[in-house]
């Protein structure tokens, strides 16, 4: 049976409650909390993506797009119509939602991967938008002077509290998917992963299946989308270009895609690297990482989280 | 051999003037039969003779040019593979499809999936009423695996079972969806002989259950011991029906098997 232990969950909680703490007390960390800000919204998306690609195998090109979609939202709406913060998130969620649904009905009702395709044009599409319609966007200069999060009286304006708000949510949706994943709503997305055929023959609606964990993982890219554009209160198209939505499969597979712990290492692992520890190889970050990426594929194609099973069955031959 | 489709008042599945043509080539040729409730009704014939065609248009797999198949006297052609589930009609495959990366139980589990609440939000936040159903489920699940004979494997991953248990454990999960009719396709294919028997003897168990059963086979001497009635297709046409006996003593029958010289081979 698929359980997930109760003890790493716990480990995990632990660790990111006094994550900050640790690292306000060591001066040379003291960045660290705000990368794992960054890590934190993009668990968000890539928890829905393990969801879509790991478990119910089908492959997604553009959650930049529904990232962006959640900030432009939330940018738009706070700045030119003073919406108040939490009703644009609902309201981003919304959109992401109803575009989800658009994309996914007609590209599930044919067999191959037509998501995909669909995907990586909607997220051509949706940057064009964002750089096109200066009016509403603000162009490639961006959108600024996004306000901050307040939840009656209690800002969220320090990068310690935007920290907590964010691992908040990002505890709940990891624990919403392993609740999903050990149901029989679980048991039918790895159904029709392993043997489409087969699902059919016991009564699964396939299709179904697919368009609502497409649209469950928009909802939480989305969901993501608007927390960044209120943490960094300014955001331009280039952060929701096809080249995110690339490394955001990164993260999942480097971590391990048939695993929703996978997600998260991978991430936490991906953002660290990119934003601060190959900063020091400066023109070769990209080779460096490059080089590492493809030693993962080769030595570990299950990822990271993958390595401990893989010793053991070493161990037993 | 003309067909006379008598419209049996217990007949729980009705084939009718059945026709299906890939391109130029016919694979089923008027084919008619009826399969009475509570029975074990067999469709034999060389390679190539239409049978998996006719399991799947009969599972909704596939459309038929022509011709319509009832099930409990309501019409099934054109229906979807899951539709057609849903009313009521489990099968197996001659590949074996499971879900090789779960476990045995959850394997089983799945065939509950249509009698169940699944929805993602009830699931995602773990309402009580989705723990008690999946207790429920576990039990419902460890039953059957005690009728089919799995139950020791309950936790063992799918892929790791050899074929004859793999084979077993396919019917297993066809029948958690509560079918009123199974259709197993080559049940026996790949199987010893002890695994053979042991698949025959379920399969005896299952009609003693109430269940109608409709099965392909190569094995001759599996289908001659167990079916109530057969029907023998030769280049998509049906060739006899009958009872076991009556098809051993059928001259076509012997023909098209083993062409004129082979009479009485089966007796």
């Amino acid at each position: 049976m698929l359980r997930f232990s109760k003890i790493p969950i716990v480990v995990l909680a632990g660790f990111l409650l006094i994550f900050p703490l640790v690292c306000t007390g060591i001066s040379a960390l003291h960045g660290y909390i705000s990368l794992m800000v960054f890590a934190g919204i993009y668990c968000l998306i890539t928890i829905g993506l393990s969801l879509l690609m790991g478990y119910a195998g089908q492959i997604s090109l553009g959650h930049a797009a529904f990232f962006g979609i959640g900030a432009y939202v939330s940018g738009i709406a706070t700045v030119r119509f003073g919406v108040n913060p939490w009703f644009c998130m609902a309201g981003g969620m919304l959109v992401a939602a109803m575009v989800a649904a658009l994309i996914g009905a007609p590209s599930f009702r044919l067999k191959g991967h037509y998501l995909a395709m669909a995907t990586l044009a909607f997220g051509l599409i949706v940057n064009i938008v964002f750089r096109e319609e200066s009016a509403w966007t603000g162009g490639p200069d961006g959108l600024s002077r996004i306000p901050g999060l307040r939840l009656s009286g209690f800002m969220f304006n320090s990068t310690i509290r935007f920290y907590y708000l964010v691992w908040v949510i990002v505890l709940a949706a990891f624990l919403f998917a392993i609740n999903v994943l050990q149901s029989p709503a679980g048991r039918a997305l790895r159904a029709l992963h392993t043997s489409e055929t087969a699902a059919k023959s016991m009564g699964i609606d396939i299709a179904r299946y697919k368009i609502m964990i497409f649209v469950f993982s928009a909802v939480l890219a989305s969901l993501a989308g608007s927390l960044y554009a209120h943490f960094m209160r300014f955001i331009n198209p280039s952060t929701f270009n096809l080249l995110f939505s690339i490394k955001l499969l990164i993260m999942i597979t480097l971590g391990g895609m048939q695993s929703l712990w996978g997600a998260i290492v991978g991430t936490v692992l991906v953002t660290f690297l990119s934003m601060e520890w190959l900063q020091f190889f400066q023109e070769y970050e990209s080779i460096v990482f490059g080089g590492i990426l493809l030693l993962a594929l080769i030595f570990l194609p299950e990822g990271l989280t993958g390595l401990p099973n893989m010793l053991a069955g070493r161990g037993k031959k | 051999m003309t067909a006379a489709s008598t419209t049996a008042p217990h007949a729980v599945l009705r084939v009718e003037d059945l026709v299906v043509s890939f391109g130029g080539l016919a694979a089923l040729m008027n084919v008619n039969f009826d399969v009475t409730q509570g029975t074990i009704h067999a469709v034999i014939g060389p390679n190539g003779a239409g049978k998996t065609t006719l399991f799947n248009v009969i599972t909704g797999y596939l459309n038929p040019t022509e011709g319509t198949v009832f099930f409990e006297e309501h019409p099934i052609t054109g229906l979807k593979e899951r539709q057609v589930a849903a009313l009521g009609i489990s099968r197996t495959f001659q590949t074996v499809e499971l879900f090789d990366n779960m476990t045995v139980l959850e394997n089983v589990m799945i065939g509950w999936h249509r009698h169940i609440r699944s929805s993602l939000w009830a699931c995602g936040l773990g309402l009580p009423f989705i723990r008690r159903q999946e207790a429920e489920l576990r039990r419902k699940a460890m039953d059957i695996l005690d009728f089919i004979g799995l139950a020791d494997q309950a936790e063992d991953r799918a892929d790791s079972l050899p074929l004859g248990a793999r084979r077993i454990l396919e019917i297993g999960r066809a029948l958690a969806t509560q079918p009123r009719l199974v259709c197993l396709d080559e049940p026996a294919a790949g199987l010893n002989e002890t695994e053979t028997e042991t698949a025959a003897h379920l399969i005896r168990a299952i009609r003693d259950r109430g269940v109608t059963v409709l099965l392909v086979e190569h094995d001759i001497r599996m289908i001659m011991g167990i079916s109530d009635r057969i029907v023998v297709l030769n280049y998509g046409e049906k060739i006899a029906e009958g009872t076991p006996a009556q098809i051993q003593a059928d001259t076509a029958v012997i023909e098209a098997y083993l062409g004129d010289s082979g009479a009485g081979v089966y007796a």
